[in-house]
């Protein structure tokens, strides 16, 4: 179960935007009446993007009126799940993937590049306030390790130089592309490929 | 080795395309109206004659849990969740199938919703799948646009609805249970069994839940028919699976191959090779970090697939094949995974909550040698305490790696953390006495 901090800085109010509100609205459809609680999961979602990457107080309370339950419920949910961020993070939010297939691959050799040239600690802010970094448990893509998700993109098959640069990158507010960055397309062996070879290229 | 032509998934490698017209072209949603009008029994007998196994981890046979559901529509709809909650260490095969194969699912959930009468099916997809959820949804809306889905799809006359669900990164949403709270708005923990989710699952009514990867290979095996899909392998262990192969190999790469297939050709011919050579070879964990890893010896031998796993004291599991080679320091690597269940465990069974907290913490200890000799024995009997003391798998799931390291490499473990414990030295200091330890002399 992860350890969640409530941020001491909490707004007062929160809304949702137009859009959103139409959004939540097509998402509270998707279930069947009277069982609006299951599009809690998904408004937390929605709330999150709208406010900076972080999901604060008020707008639990919010969505738990929106979907008309009681707001314990919309608390439990958010600090349960690890993709809701209770405290601001970066615009940029690097999810370092360790867990032991990345790790084997050397995913803490991306750690290190984190901690010097992101913040010397995990979710700490950088000096020029715009990115965070975060050690994350495995994202499903373990024959691309090491891999990192930032925001909601994976790049995968990276190694410290590479990440070197995309921070770099990123601190010129640029995005690099994401995908792997050894030239994989998918999750296909490289240069070795046995099967499928009719299709290749095709 | 399997041929080329009888691969189900033509377009693992993204070399066509994921889009309806390249997904039709590779033969998919071909006959699905006849097909469906062959009816249920027939649809469900094929899937039994197939010898199909839940791809998800426990290999429970399909065409079985399809006819656990009532076969009258009662007062309560059914309901078809499909699990694409993927995030076994070691796993990554539904992401492709999401990405690359997507129509192939969508298919398979039209013919599974129609064999288990159910006209809803919900795809709970890991929120950090954002992009391939996003692919996913594109081809669902191409597939409505087509008539495939919605009133009457694919002319089926049958009605379904199919909707996504994110996650939103908890492991534990993977356990089915879990993931019917999960979608109900709750925290994803699970329920207790029975009852079972066939009978009473999401919203209290008749739910199956299958993995991605086993409602993807449906259609495909009713269209060239049950019979060959379970010419493929052996009996009990049939058809073909992808298979993913990760840590110190030289290509780690997804690959679909027969069921059974020898774990070093896999090594060897598909991910080419442990890095530093086969010698160089440490221990293999089969089938996602669940399960036990393999010493070297096994490994040379050891056929992959449901049976021939359990025989060699560990599992196929989602068949995440992650290769340790030699440079690697075990124990080390064991500690991370047990760090990963600490963090993944929901809280709420005592044992598993308390117990991988303990087994990480006393296996970072023993990966720095700071451990004594009898906490290796102490460690394993804590494994015992967890594993089958919970409601669901989690506690197997977490005590197995650390007893497979025990099990393979107790002596490396000991040479490490070979100092006497207190116990002996000090015997009549009572507070230094690990009370526990002295248990047997006590009774």
């Amino acid at each position: 179960m992860a350890v969640k901090k409530i941020s001491k800085i909490q707004p007062e109010k929160f809304e949702f935007n137009k859009k959103n509100k139409e959004t939540a609205d097509s998402i509270i459809k998707n279930y069947p009446s009277g069982k609006q609680q299951s599009a809690v999961m998904a408004l937390l979602y929605l709330a999150q993007k709208q406010n900076d990457n972080w999901i604060p107080l008020s707008a639990m309370k919010y969505i738990a009126k929106y979907l008309d339950m009681p707001y314990i419920k919309v608390y439990e949910v958010a600090t349960f799940y690890s993709m809701y961020n209770l405290t601001p993070v970066g615009k940029y939010f690097f999810q370092v993937c360790t867990t032991t297939p990345c790790m084997l691959r050397g995913a803490y050799n991306l750690v290190d590049v984190c901690k010097r040239k992101i913040s010397e600690e995990e979710n700490r802010l950088s000096d020029d306030g715009k990115t965070s970094w975060l050690e994350v448990e495995c994202l499903g893509a373990c024959v691309n390790a090491p891999m990192l998700q930032l925001n909601e993109d994976y790049y995968e098959d990276l190694d410290p130089t590479k990440l070197e640069q995309i921070i770099d990158k990123i601190s010129n507010d640029e995005v690099p592309r994401p995908g792997s960055y050894r030239g994989r397309l998918s999750s296909e062996p490289e240069n070795t490929r046995k099967t499928l070879i009719g299709n290749k290229n095709a | 080795m399997l041929e080329d032509k009888d691969r189900i998934f033509q377009n693992l490698y993204n070399d066509f395309g994921a889009d309806l017209a390249s997904a039709k072209q590779r033969g998919d949603w071909k006959d699905t109206k006849e097909i469906c009008g062959k009816g249920r029994e027939w649809i469900i007998s094929e899937i039994k004659l197939s010898e199909l196994r839940g791809r998800g981890g426990a290999g429970f046979p399909t065409g079985l849990k399809w006819s656990f559901a009532p076969k009258e529509v009662g007062s309560r709809p059914h309901y078809l969740v499909i699990n694409a909650d993927e995030s076994e260490p070691g796993t990554c095969k539904d992401r492709d199938i999401l990405r690359f194969e997507p129509h192939k699912l969508i298919e398979g959930c039209l013919i599974a919703s129609y064999a288990v009468n159910a006209h809803k099916c919900y795809i709970y997809i890991r929120g950090e799948y954002f992009n391939e959820g996003q692919k996913l949804q594109t081809a669902i809306d191409e597939a409505y646009k087509d008539g495939l889905l919605g009133k009457n799809s694919a002319g089926t006359d049958w009605e379904l609805d199919i909707y996504i669900h994110y996650g939103a990164g908890a492991y534990i949403c993977g356990e089915e249970t879990a993931l019917l709270e999960s979608i109900e708005g709750k925290k994803g923990q699970p329920r207790l069994k029975p009852p079972f989710p066939a009978l009473i699952g999401l919203y209290g009514c008749p739910t199956i839940i299958n993995n991605v990867e086993t409602i993807s290979v449906v259609p495909t095996i009713l269209r060239r028919g049950g019979k060959w899909f379970s010419s493929l392998g052996r009996p009990k262990n049939t058809g073909s699976k992808i298979y993913c192969i990760s840590g110190n190999v030289n290509n780690p790469c997804n690959v679909e191959e027969e069921m059974g297939i020898p774990l070093k050709e896999l090594i060897e011919k598909h991910a080419g090779g442990v890095i530093g050579g086969w010698d160089n070879l440490k221990a293999v964990i089969p089938g996602g970090s669940s399960m036990p890893l393999l010493p070297k010896e096994t490994c040379e031998t050891i056929k992959m697939d449901f049976d021939a796993c359990v025989e060699n004291k560990t599992g196929l599991g989602t068949a995440g094949i992650v290769v340790i080679n030699k440079d690697q320091d075990i124990i080390k690597c064991m500690a991370r995974i047990a760090r990963f269940y600490k963090h993944e465990s929901c809280g709420q069974c005592t044992p598993c909550r308390e117990g991988s907290g303990w087994m990480w913490r006393m296996l970072e200890r023993m990966a720095k040698g700071e451990a004594t000799r009898d906490e290796v024995d102490m460690l394993l009997d804590v494994t015992k305490q967890i594993e089958g003391h919970t409601i669901c798998a989690f506690g197997e799931g977490s005590s197995w790696p650390v007893q497979g390291l025990i099990r393979n490499f107790k002596d490396e473990i000991i040479e490490r953390n070979k100092f006497d414990p207190i116990v002996k030295k000090q015997k009549d200091i009572p507070y230094l006495v690990d009370q526990h330890l002295l248990e047997k002399e006590n009774a």
